[in-house]
């Protein structure tokens, strides 16, 4: 006490001493340099909605649904549609949602519960991983070959059942990856209770761990629907751009195996046309794909976030 | 070679002795030479002891010393371990486990299972007692085996106003008590305990201590435990192991120093390393 | 309670067999499913491979590696060179925008965004991950080489490589994100308080400490982006401009041809090509260059990532 009274105070000194450099300039500016990073990012999303927008809304007010319904056409704007696009893209869902869901949920729980620890099981793992980057282009041509070409008898050649079948492979390892990582997040005492109880390894997946990874495995599979629902570059091989769905007396299993096209088809067919009048068309015909593709998107997103659980 | 002889650590050098080894009353288990392997690594080594029948047998020793990998192959928990492997048998009821014959999924219905942390199925109540039963193919009322389950763990008059609400509202005492009325659901012939207490506070830790006496008439219960003061309270026989380092590997392996009447090993054991251990100079 | 029975006296520990039965079936079912995906793969480079090599055959080997003759299906002309330069331009020119964007973009929502603006922030930033490819090769001409590319070069012309590959870099900037993002946030909480225990920054902690120790993931994120770069289709088919052939070309404001946009003229235009013996071939052989480049890409990444996992 006495030591203090003479000088300045303890209190004075350390004060003076926690005070630092007040501001740090040089963290200031990197965060404003990342902060920026991440809003042009999104300021892009706005421009690119907007831009769509405004290119497309005076469709809508024109045309109205009539629009929706309309045919795929090059040659006339004021009857041209996206109809069959919209018909053509729930088709080729269709098939991913019976195809690719089965078999890859099927996997997953195959490579996460069941295989035990191998060489060859971790080669099938790395397999799966590099599968889901293999550019989509190439996986047209896997279409092209095996769905239309070999399996050209069964499928009917460059048909929705042939699109459908390839955009379902090519979400398969997707769906495996989500699913096989919603499985992981389950913890593994719950499968030891399950176990513990004179349970089969079935009666455990079925009743413990695929419920509780139920929201992983939902998000995942939206995900790949929205992924499907974008995808152009492999149906140009398996020919959705022969454009007309067969529809008629032929029946809806017929129609399975006639030509077709799709949303994102047409909006490159009709990006590439030189006519100024199909411009605001494929804007229009982009706010219809956006607003596929973004809404089961967010849902996914919406879902992922809903369920998100820690353990 | 006699047994003996392979197991230094177990000194056993009367006759007397040996008998004493041995529970009073009808075996459930004899566990004769029993070595556990992960891989290359052998995490218990040459164990042989008998469990009877309506007793608790308290597992106690340091960290590492084997205590848990041996109770989990009592109900074949191990199987589900990839690398792991056993070599030696343990006779249940004289029928051996390990027999190719043996269906693991039936064991764990006979032999059930509480661990360490409570582990509810995130579902209700209710569905946690009746998933057992139900996959077993119990026919008759499942409402009367749920309520009666839940009784016999001492749980009943907690919850039976709310079956339906998840179990992962329940508080950790509550969810290692429901782990226990899901484990008797299926009637077992005996039920294996791993720490059940460790995640619990104290008062909690009581009513699972008090539950284990209520139900021991009808179970044959084998607890791992950490506790001695545990072990010194609700065993009847207390087996105590230790871990011996492997210099080679660099790893330790488990093995039984002295198994014996509870009162016994807690008052007058027979190897200073069980002694060392109860009185609290090591481990 | 005597249905399931109380056991006494010799034991039968068999089981139900056709539970077990069934057990056995069930798993068939799944190891079905899991071979299935290997078929997959064994298929994709069995149709590739196939044709690839009778375009192989067609044509003058040699002839494939010369730069500078260009690429030009329909006269017979295949010049590897070419496409693929044409892909380095265009992605490389993708990974200066994602890398930047994504990057900065990861480490602001992972080390400084409050937890309210992340929820908020990166779901925005996961739907533009949800953008069509052919969408943002829409935008591309219709609005980033106006307004972007020829604002900055005038002498630009309306389809480039330059916007092209400014368009494929904000396609694969969420990609970079998030891979990113997630490899930042498993650096464990500790680290982050040692180093604000000895009295760093905020900037230095994060740049000094955490990114270092995501440096794997950070590999990761750009290599697994460029293979997207490299196998992104739509935009360079609409955007840059070369739809039958191209010259050699290097200088990003000029339209340029790659790998991918080639595949996809030979493909919309297959019915036209009646020329050479080995033209609409020359699509596989394409392929399969591609889909090796990726795959070693993809190799790659796969590695940086195990070692993230493997050290956290």
């Amino acid at each position: 006490m006495a030591i203090a009274a003479r000088g300045p105070s303890t209190a004075d000194v350390v004060r003076q001493h926690l005070q630092g450099r007040r501001i740090d300039y040089k963290g200031a500016l990197f965060q404003a340099a990342i902060l920026v990073a991440l809003l042009l990012s999104l300021v892009i999303l706005f421009v690119l909605i907007s831009q769509v927008v405004r290119g497309g809304i005076e469709v809508f007010q024109e045309r109205g649904f009539d629009f929706l319904r309309g045919r795929l056409t090059v040659v006339s704007a004021s009857i041209a549609g996206v109809g069959q696009g919209i018909a053509g893209s729930l088709l080729l869902m269709a098939f991913v949602v019976l195809a690719a869901f089965p078999a890859g949920i099927g996997a997953a729980v195959y490579l996460q519960e069941y295989a035990p620890d191998t060489k060859l099981n971790r080669f099938v793992n790395v397999n799966i991983r590099n599968l889901a980057g293999v550019p989509s282009i190439v996986y047209g041509i896997l279409g092209l070959v095996i769905f239309v070409q070999v399996l050209g008898p069964l499928t009917g050649g460059k048909t929705v059942m042939a699109g459908g079948l390839t955009l379902a492979v090519l979400v398969l390892p997707i769906v495996i990856l989500t699913t096989m990582e919603a499985l992981r997040a389950v913890p593994g005492s719950i499968r030891e209770a399950g176990f513990g109880v004179g349970a089969t390894r079935w009666e455990v997946i079925r009743s413990h761990v695929l419920p509780a990874a139920a929201p992983g495995i939902l998000t995942g599979t939206v995900l790949s629907i929205s992924r499907a629902i974008g995808e152009t570059a492999p149906l140009l091989l398996v020919g959705a751009t022969t454009g007309l769905l067969a529809t008629g007396g032929s029946g809806f299993f017929e129609s399975l195996r006639g030509g077709y096209t799709a949303l994102p088809v047409i909006v490159y067919r009709w990006t590439s046309l030189p006519n100024e009048d199909f411009r605001a068309l494929t804007s229009a015909a982009i706010i219809v794909l956006l607003l596929l593709t973004l809404s089961t998107n967010a849902i996914a997103i919406i879902l992922r976030n809903r369920y998100e659980r820690k353990w | 070679m006699t047994a003996q002889e392979t197991k230094p650590g177990i000194r056993l050098d009367t006759a007397e002795h040996a008998v004493e080894r041995r529970p009073a009353g009808e075996l459930v288990f004899d566990v004769q030479d029993l070595s556990v392997y992960y891989g290359e690594f052998r995490a218990v080594r040459e164990i042989s002891m008998s469990i009877a029948q309506n007793q608790i047998t308290a597992l106690i020793g340091p960290s590492g010393c084997g205590k848990t990998t041996m109770l989990r192959c009592f109900n074949r928990m191990n199987d589900l371990i990839e690398t792991a492997r056993v070599e030696g048998k343990i006779l249940y009821h004289g029928v051996d486990l390990y027999e190719k014959s043996v269906d693991p999924v039936e064991v764990r219905r006979r032999i059930g299972m509480v661990f360490q942390k409570p582990n509810p199925f995130p579902k209700s109540i209710y569905d946690n007692v009746a998933f057992g039963p139900k996959i077993a193919g119990f026919k008759g009322n499942m409402d009367d085996l749920v309520e009666q389950s839940l009784q016999k763990a001492a749980l009943w008059d907690e919850v039976k106003s709310r079956l339906k609400e998840s179990a992962t509202g329940l508080s950790g005492g509550q969810q290692q008590r429901l782990c226990i009325a899901r484990c008797v659901a299926v009637e077992p012939d005996v039920i294996l305990m791993d720490e059940p207490c460790s995640a619990l506070d104290p008062i909690a830790t009581g009513k699972v201590e008090d539950l284990m006496q209520d139900i021991k008439d009808e179970y044959t219960i084998v607890i791992v435990t950490h506790n001695m003061q545990q072990a010194a309270r609700v065993s009847d026989m207390t087996a105590f192991f230790t871990a011996e380092v492997n210099e080679e590997q660099d790893r330790r392996t488990g093995v039984l120093v002295e198994y014996d009447k509870t009162e016994r090993i807690f008052t007058n054991p027979t190897d200073e390393r069980t002694e060392n251990y109860v009185t609290g100079r090591f481990g | 309670m005597a249905a399931i029975g109380a056991p006494t006296g010799a034991m039968d520990l068999r089981g139900d067999a056709r539970r077990r039965r069934k057990e056995t079936r069930i798993r068939r079912v799944f190891q079905g499913a899991a071979v299935f995906s290997v078929i997959v793969s064994v298929l994709i480079v069995a149709s590739l491979l196939g044709r690839a090599l009778f375009f192989l055959s067609k044509v003058d080997l040699s002839a494939l590696w010369i730069p500078s003759r260009g690429w030009y299906p329909r006269r017979g002309v295949f010049d590897i060179p070419t496409i693929v330069m044409g892909t380095l331009v265009v992605s490389g020119i993708g990974m200066l925008v994602a890398a930047p964007l994504g990057l900065g973009a990861a480490i602001y929502l992972s080390e400084y965004a409050k937890p309210r603006v992340r929820r908020i922030l990166k779901p925005i930033l996961e739907i533009l991950a949800g953008v069509p490819s052919v969408v943002l090769g829409f935008f591309a001409i219709t609005w980033i080489i106006p307004n972007v590319v020829q604002t900055i070069w005038p002498e630009a012309g309306f389809f480039n490589m330059m916007g092209a590959g400014i368009a494929v870099g904000i396609l694969i900037t969420p990609l970079v994100a998030s891979v990113a993002e997630d490899s930042l946030r498993s650096v464990p909480g500790a680290l982050r308080e040692a180093s604000y225990g000895m009295g760093a920054r905020k900037r230095t902690t994060t740049m000094k400490i955490v990114v270092p120790a995501a440096v794997s993931g950070i590999m990761a994120s750009l290599i697994l982006g460029l293979s997207r770069a490299i196998g992104e289709t739509m935009i360079v088919a609409i955007a840059a401009g070369a739809s039958g052939g191209s010259a050699f070309k290097i200088n990003p404001l000029e339209p340029g041809q790659t790998m991918t946009a080639a595949m996809t003229a030979l493909a919309i235009g297959s019915d036209q090509v009646r020329g050479q013996e080995g033209t609409f071939e020359s699509l596989f052989f394409v392929g399969l260059v591609l889909f090796f480049i990726t795959l070693v890409l993809n190799i790659v990444s796969e590695r940086f990532v195990r070692r993230v996992r493997k050290k956290y």
